[in-house]
Order: structure tokens, then C-alpha cells, then sequence
């Protein structure tokens, strides 16, 4: 190939930055039109969100920050060049995402067995600031779902890069984006848990 | 010289690899401007058939040539494809592909495969969009705009035409991404940021707005689809939701869409008025904190779409005097651009005419503008053609004009020949005349009081619609002969030094057109970007 390998960390990192305040405006507008029905619909909306699981939330938001717990120690760990640890704990995130994947799996199902789900005839009795606070409940966790699963596939990418050789303690800038990417999914679920389960 | 090197030095038209794969899978970021060229330019012609489509059903009262449910139709794809196939990625996609490495004396933007990546997103929601048009029951009917509740429950292809939009929204999104990259690592060492052309520092501003803005435009289409397809409601106030959260969220979004369609064109303007005045533009750093700003405050006028819809005394005071701030950076634009022609040597060259067109027709967009922006007279004009007739001054004849205004400039460059002239002015004197007629009489139907997306009207209307449609003709001709002369200008027109305007920013110093790395040594900044004394035309 005639063009020179092109090789610029820093600008990898603030690409990665860029998309990260993208990916927060997009589950903004959902917190708006959180603020905005918790104030039109304040009881009926409270009375639902009390119904959530908060023990379920709670072990969720442990496992979730435990897993952004590995994923830094993994990004250090190559840095550091042991890449045997980095894959341990990788592997550790990825297992622990899964967990989180079916723990949301248990939560969600139970209430849609109660027939509480978008367009469900449970929920179509209820008031309407609860179809609201459900309808809006599964658009955000499913959103945030749906960015763990991207997450883990980044993840899922990297272990086989760090086995392959290509990331390793002198080029490591893959490795460091997706963990960015991991800990956004870790940060808005630390802002999801608050609302959706405690605050209510 | 080994081979190697050979290649790096051919321009960038001529690569070893013939054939499509070597353009739709090329990662050098004038092809892909190339491929942009080639794909908004075919999409703007079919947003221009719906358009005098339209224009000819308007020609009389009644029926004329579609049913009233085609007639929705149509508006809302030639909408759907002229804003976004057309003017939002227009001249960011195109131009700022192909020139902003060039003027940074870079090599290719900061991540090329993302670039092509985005091609193909831009491609894969134009299929989407199109796609819409068949198949189920019938094109989309609702206006651009998607409002609820009727696009909720209009049976026509809405998901498909807002997931198109959305996938377009990931694409805007990822070139935004990339050019912001690009001009904080790539510029080259010798050139610090007020040495920066204004079309960098406009395409930066147009960046950061299409990051932060575009995501919201995604969720609140997404939530329509869910919508549609789950019955989700949260824009139904008979599940809790409110239709007008819809119409926030779309704007918060589609406003400031508006200043990533009209910044890069201001850009262009910034270029182009200098070199044919040969004087240093006037108030460089004005232009680039006014730049900002427009990005900055337009950001915070949404509500003004929503005067109509029903919104707090309170609010509609506060978007209205935002509205009206927007207005002074505006306005310090068009007074630096006039005092730099002030005194300077004036050449009347194609693409001067059309940068000057952009100063007129973009100042009627904008003085219109303002009669919008204040709530008591848009009580009475909104949803008229007035509305219409302003948007199109400010957007065609603004970003549409500084398109064009750039093609005439930059294409010699780019493909190293040059158009006929004498065509091209006459192109552009038609395109002008047309332009007014059809967008000014629109204005005055309506302000009669003539009903915007009506496709049947009071005889008292008759004349002026008549009129409009006339120049729509006018106008369709125009075009097609300046597309037709710059067509072939790039194939088959004289060829053309390096730098045929004598212009003094970093592109013209390399070859037209450019070889595949941009520079075949080091660009070096010896001068500003508009500093013209010893450039000689080339």
C-alpha cells in the first residue's frame, strides 16, 4: 500500500469521546420525557415505579459496577503488558454482563406476565401516568439493554484481538474505547437506577 | 523514482484500480467527496421532479394533475429527500470532504474507513427512503415533519421513512464526529486556529451541532416506530403521553438542523467573496465568534416552530427574543461580507454571482425570518405559503446558492478543468429570475392568507400560484443547464492550472487535481488564508 500507516491515539480517543456525548443526548431526550410526565403525572407515575423490583435493581447496578471494576482492571492490566489478567477479567465483564442481560431477562418478564407491557391489556386499565412510567420503563431499560449488548460485542471483539496479538501494552487505544464505551452503559444505568427505582 | 512514490504522486483520479470497487470502496476523502457529489446531486433532482410536481398541481383550483392523497405524498418525500439527501449533507458531505484535509494540509481526515462507513449509512437510509415510496400502503403522507398523532396512525410507510432518517441521522452523526477529529489532530503543525480558512471553522461549528443535535432527531423517531409498532404511546395523551413532547423533541433537533444546513454555506461564502475582491476578508475573528454563536443560541430556539401549538405565555416570550438573538450574528455576517467587497477590486466570475445571489436571497430568508420569529404576526402567517416561501429563501437560496457558488469554485480544482463561463452566467441569471418569482410570489399568496400542504385553493389565488408555478419552470431550467455545463466542464472542459482564481488558501497549492496524499511535500502556511499579495493566478 502506497499511504503511510496512519497511527494517532489521541485522535482515537477524543472520536471515542464524541460518540460517547452522542450516545448521552440520545437517551436525553428519554430523561426529558421522564421529567416532563413525572411532573404532569407525579402520583399515578410514583405509584408505578414503586411496583419495580429494588432488590433486582439493586444486585443489577452491583453487577454492573463490578463489571466496569474489570473492565478498567483489564485496560491496566494490559498496559501493564499482563495480558493473561487482562483476559481473565474480560471474560469476568463479559460473564457478569450476561448476568445483568438475565437478571433484566427475570424483571422484565415478570411483568409481562402481569400483562404490563406496552399496548397490554393489564396496563391498558391502569391510570395513565402509570402506562406512561411502564411504557417509558421498557423504552429505557430496553434502550440501555440493547447498549450492553453492543458493549459486550466490543468486548467480545477485543478478547479476540488481545489473543490474536493486536492489542497489547504498546497499542492498547482499542482496548481503552471500548471500556469508555463500557462505562458509559455503566453510567447511565447509574442514572436510570435512582429514578426508576428509589426515587419514586 | 520507485513506484511507490509514483503512485502517491498521481492524482487521486487516476489510480492503478480502475472500476466501481476502487470508487465505493475507496477511503480517500475526495473520492468519497466524489461519491457524494454523485449520489446528493441525483437525489436533489428527484426532489426537484416532486417539486414541480407539486408546483404543477398548484397551477389551478381543484384537481390538476394527482389525487389530494398523492399530493401528500408528494410533499412530504420531496421534503424527506431535499432535506435529508440533499441539503444536510450537501456541503459538509461534499466539500467538506474533499477540502477540509486539503485546506489543513493533511493527508485524509482522521478516521477515512468511518468516512466511507457514513457513505454507505447515507446510502443504505437513501434506499430506505426510497424503498418507502412502494410496497405496503402507499409512500409516507404526514409531512417531513412526522407529527403525531398522525403519523401514528396514518397507515402509509412511516417507519420505513423515519427509520430512512434515522439511519441518515447515524451517518450526519459520524461525519460530524470524524471532521471534529480531524481539525483538532490533523491541522498541520505550521497553521494555528485563527489561520484557519472560515469554511474549516464553519464546517467546526456545523460539526459539534450535527454530534449533540442529531441524537435526539434518532430517539424521537425511534419512539415514533416503537410507536406504530408496539403501541407504545408516549406521545398519546390517552396513555399518559403528550403529543406536543413530540414536537420539542423533533425540534430540538430539526432547528438546529437548519444551522447545520446554512453554517458551511456561510462558510462557503467567507471563501469565495474575498478572492474575487482581492482584499483580506473583513473581521476574520467577528466571523468566527459570530459562526459560533449561530451554532451556540440556535441550539436554543426550537420553540419558535411551536408558537401555533400551544405553549406558556412565558415560553413563547423567551423562544421569541432567542429567536430574534440569533439574528445578530446573522447580520454581522452579511455586514462583514459587504464591507469586504468595500473598495476592492470586484470580479463578476460565476461563482462570485451566486455568492453575491446568497447575500440577497439569505437576507430576504432572514428579514422574513424575523417576521416569524415574533409570535403576533406568525399567529397569522403560520402554516401559510409565507412559511414556505421564507424557508426557501433562507435554505435553497441560502445553502442551495452557496452549493452551487462552491461547485463553480472548487470543481476546477477538484477535476483540473473548467466550465464555460458565458453558460454558467446565464445559468445562473435564469436560476435567479426563476427563483424569485416562484419563492417571492409564494410569500405574497401567503400572506393572503393561501394554506401551506393545501392541495386545492380559493380562486382568489389562482394568479399568484400561476405565477410561482411559472417560475418553478424557469428555475428547473436554470438548473439543469448550470448542472449541465459544470457536467461537462469536469469531463471535457478546458483544463485549468492549479489555481485558477488566484485564491490563497492551502488548496490551490497542490495540483489539480490533487494527488492521492493531497501534498507531494510538507504544505507549508506562509501566508493567511486571505492574504492575496503576490498570488498570481495559475
Amino acid at each position: 500500500m502506497s499511504v503511510d500507516a496512519h497511527r494517532d491515539d489521541t485522535g482515537a480517543r477524543m472520536g471515542m469521546w464524541l460518540f460517547l456525548f452522542s450516545e448521552l443526548l440520545l437517551f436525553g431526550g428519554l430523561f426529558v420525557l421522564y421529567a416532563v410526565t413525572l411532573s404532569t403525572h407525579g402520583e399515578a407515575f410514583a405509584a408505578a415505579g414503586r411496583e419495580l423490583n429494588w432488590v433486582l435493581g439493586t444486585i443489577n447496578t452491583l453487577v454492573l459496577l463490578t463489571s466496569s471494576l474489570t473492565a478498567a482492571i483489564a485496560l491496566s492490566a494490559v498496559q501493564k503488558g499482563n495480558s493473561a489478567l487482562a483476559l481473565r477479567c474480560l471474560w469476568g465483564t463479559l460473564a457478569l454482563a450476561l448476568c445483568f442481560l438475565v437478571i433484566k431477562y427475570v424483571e422484565w418478564s415478570s411483568k409481562i406476565h402481569h400483562g404490563l407491557y406496552p399496548g397490554g391489556a393489564q396496563l391498558a386499565e391502569r391510570p395513565e401516568g402509570q402506562m406512561a412510567f411502564f411504557n417509558l420503563y421498557y423504552v429505557t431499560t430496553g434502550l440501555h439493554g440493547l447498549h450492553v449488548l453492543i458493549g459486550g460485542a466490543l468486548l467480545g471483539w477485543v478478547v479476540l484481538k488481545i489473543r490474536q496479538g493486536g492489542v497489547h501494552r504498546s497499542n492498547f487505544v482499542l482496548l481503552e474505547n471500548s471500556v469508555l464505551y463500557w462505562h458509559l452503559v455503566d453510567l447511565i444505568w447509574i442514572f436510570i437506577f435512582p429514578l426508576y427505582y428509589l426515587m419514586l | 523514482m520507485n513506484s511507490a512514490q509514483s503512485e502517491v504522486n498521481t492524482n487521486f483520479l487516476q489510480t492503478p484500480r480502475k472500476g466501481l470497487g476502487s470508487w465505493i470502496f475507496s477511503t480517500d476523502h475526495k473520492r468519497i467527496g466524489i461519491l457524494y457529489l454523485c449520489s446528493v446531486l441525483s437525489f436533489f433532482l428527484v426532489g426537484i421532479a416532486l417539486g414541480l410536481a407539486l408546483r404543477l398541481e398548484l397551477f389551478s383550483p381543484g384537481p390538476t394533475i394527482v389525487s389530494a392523497q398523492t399530493y401528500n405524498s408528494l410533499f412530504t418525500l420531496h421534503g424527506v429527500i431535499m432535506i435529508f439527501l440533499f441539503i444536510i449533507p450537501g456541503i459538509p458531505a461534499i466539500l467538506g470532504n474533499i477540502l477540509l484535509p486539503l485546506q489543513l494540509g493533511a493527508k485524509d481526515v482522521s478516521f477515512p474507513r468511518l468516512n466511507l462507513l457514513s457513505w454507505w449509512l447515507y446510502m443504505t437510509g437513501a434506499a430506505l427512503a426510497l424503498l418507502s415510496l412502494f410496497g405496503g400502503s402507499g409512500p409516507p403522507d404526514t409531512g417531513w415533519t412526522f407529527y403525531v398523532p398522525f403519523s401514528a396512525i396514518t397507515t402509509t410507510n412511516v417507519s420505513l421513512a423515519a427509520t430512512a432518517a434515522f439511519v441518515l441521522g447515524f451517518s450526519s452523526i459520524l461525519t460530524g464526529l470524524n471532521f471534529l477529529t480531524t481539525i483538532h489532530r490533523l491541522r498541520t503543525p505550521y497553521m494555528s486556529w485563527t489561520q484557519m480558512p472560515l469554511f474549516i471553522w464553519s464546517l467546526y461549528a456545523t460539526a459539534w451541532v450535527q454530534v449533540l443535535a442529531t441524537p435526539i432527531l434518532g430517539i424521537t423517531l425511534l419512539l415514533v416506530v416503537l410507536e406504530r409498532s408496539l403501541g407504545l404511546g408516549l406521545f398519546d395523551p390517552g396513555k399518559g403521553g403528550d403529543p406536543l413532547l413530540f414536537q420539542h423533541l423533533f425540534w430540538i433537533y430539526s432547528h438546529p438542523a437548519v444551522y447545520i444546513m446554512i453554517l458551511p454555506g456561510m462558510g462557503v461564502i467567507s471563501e469565495i467573496i474575498p478572492v474575487f475582491t482581492r482584499k483580506h476578508i473583513f473581521g476574520y475573528k467577528a466571523i468566527v465568534f459570530s459562526t459560533l454563536a449561530i451554532a451556540f443560541a440556535g441550539s436554543l430556539v426550537w420553540g419558535h416552530h411551536m408558537f401555533a401549538s400551544g405553549m406558556s405565555d412565558t415560553a413563547v416570550f423567551v423562544f421569541s427574543l432567542l429567536t430574534f438573538i440569533v439574528a445578530i450574528p446573522s447580520a454581522i455576517k452579511v455586514f462583514n461580507w459587504v464591507a469586504t467587497m468595500y473598495k476592492g477590486s470586484v470580479t463578476l466570475a460565476p461563482p462570485m454571482l451566486f455568492a453575491l445571489s446568497f447575500i440577497f436571497l439569505f437576507s430576504v430568508g432572514g428579514l422574513t425570518g424575523l417576521v416569524l420569529g415574533a409570535p403576533g404576526p406568525d399567529i397569522h402567517v403560520h402554516d401559510t405559503h409565507f412559511v414556505v416561501g421564507h424557508f426557501h429563501y433562507t435554505m435553497f437560496g441560502g445553502t442551495g446558492f452557496a452549493l452551487f457558488a462552491a461547485l463553480h469554485f472548487w470543481l476546477p480544482k477538484v477535476f483540473g478543468r473548467m466550465y464555460n463561463h458565458r453558460v454558467a452566467t446565464g445559468a445562473w441569471l435564469i436560476l435567479f429570475t426563476g427563483f424569485n418569482i416562484l419563492y417571492g410570489s409564494m410569500m405574497i399568496v401567503g400572506m393572503q392568507g393561501m394554506p401551506r400542504r393545501y392541495y386545492d385553493y380559493l380562486p382568489e389565488f389562482t394568479l399568484g400560484n400561476q405565477i410561482a408555478t411559472a417560475g418553478s419552470w424557469l428555475l428547473a431550467v436554470g438548473i439543469l443547464l448550470m448542472f449541465g455545463n459544470l457536467l461537462r466542464g469536469c469531463l471535457r472542459g478546458e483544463p485549468v492550472g492549479d489555481n485558477p482564481w488566484g485564491a490563497a488558501t492551502l488548496e490551490w497549492t497542490t495540483s489539480s487535481p490533487p494527488p492521492l496524499e493531497n501534498f507531494i511535500d510538507e504544505p507549508e502556511v506562509t501566508r493567511g488564508p486571505y492574504d492575496f499579495k503576490g498570488v498570481n493566478i495559475s
